[in-house]
């Protein structure tokens, strides 16, 4: 078993995926992490200045954002599996509805199905109000089982 | 009149000055403006330790490559347009056709083919070596604010 997969099984149990979160280098570098919010875990995407993409605003790249809504469905489906699985994102398509300011953004994911082979998984992405969204995301999965 | 080669790279290091150097996160990816063209634009992503997904396969996130296809896009836009104007993206869909290879740079080539009065229409690729073998293709629209009323902004309250 790798420590990947472990650290998922591990997370799986406890709940704490932020063990997850530290094994992956660059979720760590642009400051992914877990909230709680209301009794629901959500993604958190800290802010820090590096995240910015127009200084003149300033904005959040949208990149970064993309790479939010992209984690957040990816943990979704650790979550919600039965078995550890690995997921691998066919597609996503981000939908820019406002500017990102310089503060900390949640995400949360959706499954819209389920499937043996392919998930859908809708994303939220707010900043201080969930009812005015920065953006929201579609996001196509593949979940191939793991090597035995 | 004949193009100058070396009025071109002053050229490429004044826009990578102004796109990469100038904007926070494409600075700290370590985004490198490489070429262009009309409407079009190629930018370099440096595999870097910290942009891995993947530990064990030294992969490149892709939440890394998002941001490049993102940022050139935008870069395009630009190239496209001919004069400095304030856009914010759209939509932007990126499929991802190819695992990218281990402790490799990523090139992005994206093209601006369509611009009307507030919109521009945006496709590209990532690609290790070539672009007829990308790794990932990105597809957008960009809101131009530059000209007249803004559509998006202050409207959208």
């Amino acid at each position: 078993m790798s420590d990947l997969v472990r650290c998922i099984t591990e997370a799986k149990a406890t709940g704490d995926y932020r063990p997850v979160l530290a094994m992956i280098p660059y979720a760590n570098w642009l400051g992914i992490d877990t909230a709680e919010m209301d009794g629901e875990l959500v993604a958190k995407l800290r802010f820090s200045d590096p995240l910015i993409g127009n200084p003149v605003l300033p904005a959040l790249h949208g990149g970064t954002i993309g790479a939010l809504i992209e984690s957040t469905a990816v943990f979704r489906l650790f979550w919600e599996a039965e078995t550890v699985v690995i997921p691998k994102i066919i597609n996503l398509t981000v939908a820019y509805l406002r500017s990102g300011r310089p503060v900390d953004t949640y995400a949360q994911a959706h499954t819209t199905k389920h499937g043996r082979r392919v998930a859908s998984v809708w994303v939220e992405v707010w900043q201080e109000d969930r009812n005015r969204p920065i953006a929201t995301g579609t996001v196509n999965l593949l979940i191939e089982p793991l090597e035995k | 009149m004949a193009p100058d080669p070396s009025d071109k790279q002053e050229q490429i290091a004044r826009l990578d000055q102004g796109f990469t150097q100038a904007v926070p996160h494409n600075r700290a990816l370590g985004l490198r403006f490489i070429d262009f063209a009309a409407g079009e634009a190629t930018i370099l992503l440096p595999w870097a330790p910290h942009l891995v997904g993947n530990p064990e396969t030294g992969v490149l996130h892709g939440g890394a490559i998002t941001s490049l296809l993102d940022a050139t896009c935008g870069a395009a836009v630009f190239m496209k347009l001919g004069e400095p104007m304030p856009i914010a993206t759209l939509d932007l869909r990126i499929d991802y056709l190819k695992r990218g290879e281990p402790r490799r740079d990523v090139l992005c080539k994206c093209t601006c083919y369509k611009v009307t009065r507030h919109v521009a229409f945006v496709r590209g690729f990532a690609y290790h070596d070539s672009e007829d073998d990308p790794i990932a293709a990105a597809s957008g629209s960009f809101i131009i604010q530059g000209r007249g009323h803004p559509i998006v902004g202050k409207g959208s309250k």
